[in-house]
């Protein structure tokens, strides 16, 4: 029977590619491991190789088609004795094609297709987005990905302040595990844009001891699972120093990378460090879900005085949103938003929560609720105002994180009504979180072990008692 | 001139660097003697607060180790940036920070060069470079690295000069950073001072390679075994890394060979080595003597040196006298100084 060539997931967070080119022809023959296509992720061109042997024998998908879904048959190769007449018949495989052997090696860790796990929208719904009030009325928007909004975000610091430099693992020669500071080393050379060996500790110490000498360092974790071997120098170097020193010595420095769970990549690379960074007094900790508040937030953590935690979210990094087309966009550091108004409960989250959260404001407004939606961006430190203004409103609050629920964001946010607004309270508070467990490999146990939109709508309506 | 008759290297069964030290010019002897007396006496008198209770926490003393951050200063130019682990209060001193300022931070008053909230091993000084004074065994060999990596992007010939001491070398990223340094070419001198101890355990009861010197050869960074009690080999080897760093090389290690006096801080017993190893190398070896011991027989007069002596008795007892009379810091600065 042919079998089909479908198109593979090459990173654990790829959606669609672009169908590049056919290096094959229909008719040719085909061995194992012949490379037969060129694909373009949002990442990287790959190749794509052969995995069956036969003959091409139909090309269904055509180089130069855009955003094929990963899955999609692209091509039929037909066994010995087959014919174009047995086109018909074909049959997909399992999984036809592979990566070809240059994926970018954080993924290559844990490589494998991409399930069809629920995943955000693009950005906030346009519909009930509030404007930011940074921008002015009028103000022409492009549409980006995050990944780009974060490059754009370095770039355009880098080009301002001569003492930005990126470091970190493959951010150079390679253009970033991720893609992130793709361009940034053509741009500005390998002075500011600097490779490192994979040395967590070691580099991260180098990074504030520049920092401490003035310069402005921009430091990339491959993720940020990564930086626990470095979570001593973040602490005890970067976060106390300017207090040790009684104000003489401080340390301006950015930590970034992917936070959190991205997909299928198991329990050591699926950790949300939320929680941990923002207890400490003396970092900053911010987390962003909109291409518009990563690119703002993150120009502002480059230029703020103090020690900066930037939590980027894989799975968000290919998500399209509006940016505004300004010279200069940047966010205060500490300040809220409120993407969607409601009176009758709030929902709190930040980074890719926000999705489950916007998700479950669309299913309770079908039942009649109206959740407000904040999203928090900044995590220390925290914009209690908005959430208390908010909760005096509603009454009723539901707090969204993938993180784990002991000492979690949520607990903290859960205090903080119960101290300031305890008598606005109509119900407990409600935490939807991680579940606590270590992050599991298998698809449906992975699901699991997040939050979801049923268990937001769930617990909104528990506070709502309904 | 009275050569030591053993050398801290013989008698931990290490090697002693090859040759006598250059000699000092009468004057470079006694800005050394000074610099050194300083240290002691202000070290012993810390000794005396903390056995008063006026300081309080850990408080490691240097006593015995004065010729290495003191030849080494002697190595230094103005620009040059130095940064240590928690034994440091030497090292400020030597770096030209103010007595009063330390001693004041030492009991934890408004005027210490950390307004009283960082203590014995957190002090700072942007004025005179010096980058502290850090409390986690071997975070400052990455940090001085990063200074040295700060020289480079900014193309000055500056160097940093960041010491640690025979335990910390066996921490992980001190190995990140000399794989780094070398890979960029950095600046940096490597300074670990064997002092033969890590708190209770010796340095052959820890360390695989005890020659630290070579402890950088899989990385291809040159090192020395220097005699750490004698202040002039200290300068010497001081001067040679110096060029080699400011020549654009990369780093370069130096082993000072030395030996701490006190325990690994006050509440140490030291009950880990004799009574006997320490009166013996205070005996034969001490780095103050060596000095005082060549300008005697270079007939500079017992009064010129009871002159410096004098001189530097009235720091430290100033110094002490004002860490106890100035004030506390003030409840608000509780809350300062935690961003900016």
């Amino acid at each position: 029977m042919p079998i089909q060539v479908l198109m593979p997931a090459l990173s654990p967070t790829m959606e669609k590619g672009n169908l590049a080119k056919w290096l094959k022809k229909e008719g040719e023959p085909i061995k194992s491991g012949d490379v037969i296509a060129e694909i373009e992720t949002d990442k990287a061109t790959m190749e794509v190789e052969a995995t069956d042997e036969g003959t091409l024998g139909k090309i269904l998908i055509p180089e130069g088609t855009a955003d094929v879904a990963v899955n999609t048959p692209i091509a039929t190769i037909l066994a010995d004795g087959e014919s174009a007449a047995d086109l018909g018949k074909a049959s997909a495989p399992a999984q036809a094609a592979k990566a070809a052997e240059s994926a970018p090696p954080a993924e290559a860790k844990a490589e494998a297709p991409q399930p069809k796990a629920e995943k955000g929208p693009a950005a906030p719904p346009a519909a009930v987005a509030e404007p930011d009030p940074e921008v002015p009325a009028g103000t022409e928007m492009i549409t980006q990905t995050i990944r780009e909004a974060l490059r754009d975000a370095m770039a355009e610091e880098m080009r301002r302040d001569p003492d930005v430099f990126i470091m970190g693992e493959e951010v150079a020669e390679y253009q970033g595990a991720y893609k992130v500071t793709q361009g940034l080393l053509q741009e500005f050379g390998a002075r500011r844009v600097i490779d490192t060996p994979i040395t967590e500790h070691g580099f991260a110490g180098v990074g504030v001891g520049a920092a401490m000498s003035g310069l402005k360092p921009v430091v990339e974790f491959m993720t940020f699972n990564f930086a626990m071997q470095a979570i001593d120098q973040i602490i005890n170097s970067a976060a106390k120093t300017l207090y040790m020193s009684g104000g003489q010595m401080g340390c301006s420095i950015v930590f970034r990378g992917p936070n959190g769970a991205a997909a299928r990549v198991a329990a050591q690379h699926s950790q949300d460090y939320s929680a941990w960074y923002s207890q400490i007094p003396g970092l900053k900790v911010i987390a962003p879900f909109s291409a518009a508040d990563y690119k703002g937030l993150l120009k502002a953590a480059i230029r703020d005085p103090n020690p900066v935690i930037f939590l980027e979210n894989e799975v968000l990094y290919g998500h399209t949103g509006e940016v505004p087309k300004l010279d200069d966009y940047v966010i205060p550091i500490g300040k809220a938003r409120i993407v969607r108004s409601g009176k009758d409960v709030t929902l709190i989250s930040w980074s890719n929560g926000m999705t489950y959260a916007l998700k479950a404001a669309d299913e309770l407004a079908k039942e009649g609720i109206e959740a407000e939606v904040i999203d928090l961006r900044t995590l220390r430190p925290m914009d209690t105002e908005t959430i208390i203004n908010s909760v005096k409103k509603t009454g009723r609050a539901v707090t969204v994180e993938e993180g784990w629920q002991q000492s979690g964001v949520g607990a903290e946010i859960a205090a903080r009504i119960m101290e300031q607004a305890f008598d606005y309270l109509d119900a407990p508070v409600a935490r939807v979180s991680g579940k606590d467990v270590p992050m599991p490999y298998a698809a449906n146990l992975e699901k699991l072990a997040l939050p979801s939109v049923a268990e937001v709508v769930a617990a909104a309506k528990a506070v709502s008692y309904r | 001139m009275a050569a030591p008759k053993k050398s801290v290297a013989k008698e931990s069964g290490q090697e002693k660097a090859n040759g006598s030290p250059p000699e000092f010019t009468k004057a470079q002897e006694l800005a050394a003697l000074r610099d050194m007396l300083l240290i002691r006496r202000f070290e012993e008198k810390a000794g005396q607060l903390y056995g008063m209770g006026a300081i309080g926490g850990f408080c490691h003393l240097y006593i015995g180790q004065e010729a290495v951050v003191v030849g080494m200063q002697m190595a230094l130019k103005k620009g040059d940036q130095v940064i240590t682990g928690y034994r440091d209060h030497g090292h400020m001193l030597a770096c030209g920070m103010d007595a009063n300022g330390v001693m004041a931070e030492l009991t934890g008053r408004r005027g210490g060069y950390s307004k009283g909230k960082g203590g014995s091993m957190h002090m700072f000084s942007m004025e005179k470079n010096f980058f502290g004074g850090h409390g986690i065994v071997g975070a400052q060999v990455s940090l001085g690295t990063g200074l040295a990596f700060a020289n480079r992007y900014r193309g000055n010939d500056f160097v940093s000069v960041a010491y640690f001491g025979d335990g910390a070398s066996n921490q992980g990223q001190v190995y990140e950073s000399f794989n780094m340094a070398e890979l960029w070419k950095l600046p940096v001198i490597y300074v670990i001072e064997n002092n033969r101890y890590a708190m209770g355990t010796s340095v052959t009861r820890s360390s695989a390679l005890t020659d630290f010197s070579k402890r950088g050869a899989s990385f291809n960074i040159p090192g020395q075994q220097v005699d750490g009690m004698d202040v002039r080999s200290v300068k010497a080897a001081g001067d040679e890394a110096v060029a080699w760093c400011r020549a654009g090389k990369g780093p370069f290690i130096l082993e000072m060979q030395t030996y701490r006096y006190r325990g690994h801080s006050m509440s140490d017993p030291a009950k880990y080595r004799t009574r006997e190893e320490v009166e013996k190398i205070r005996t034969d070896q001490d780095p103050i003597e060596q000095v005082r011991n060549r300008l005697l027989a270079a007939k500079v007069s017992e009064q010129e040196l009871k002159a410096i002596d004098a001189e530097v008795r009235e720091i430290v007892n100033a110094s002490a006298d004002f860490a106890q009379r100035d004030p506390e810091p003030d409840p608000s600065e509780l809350w300062t100084d935690v961003y900016r």
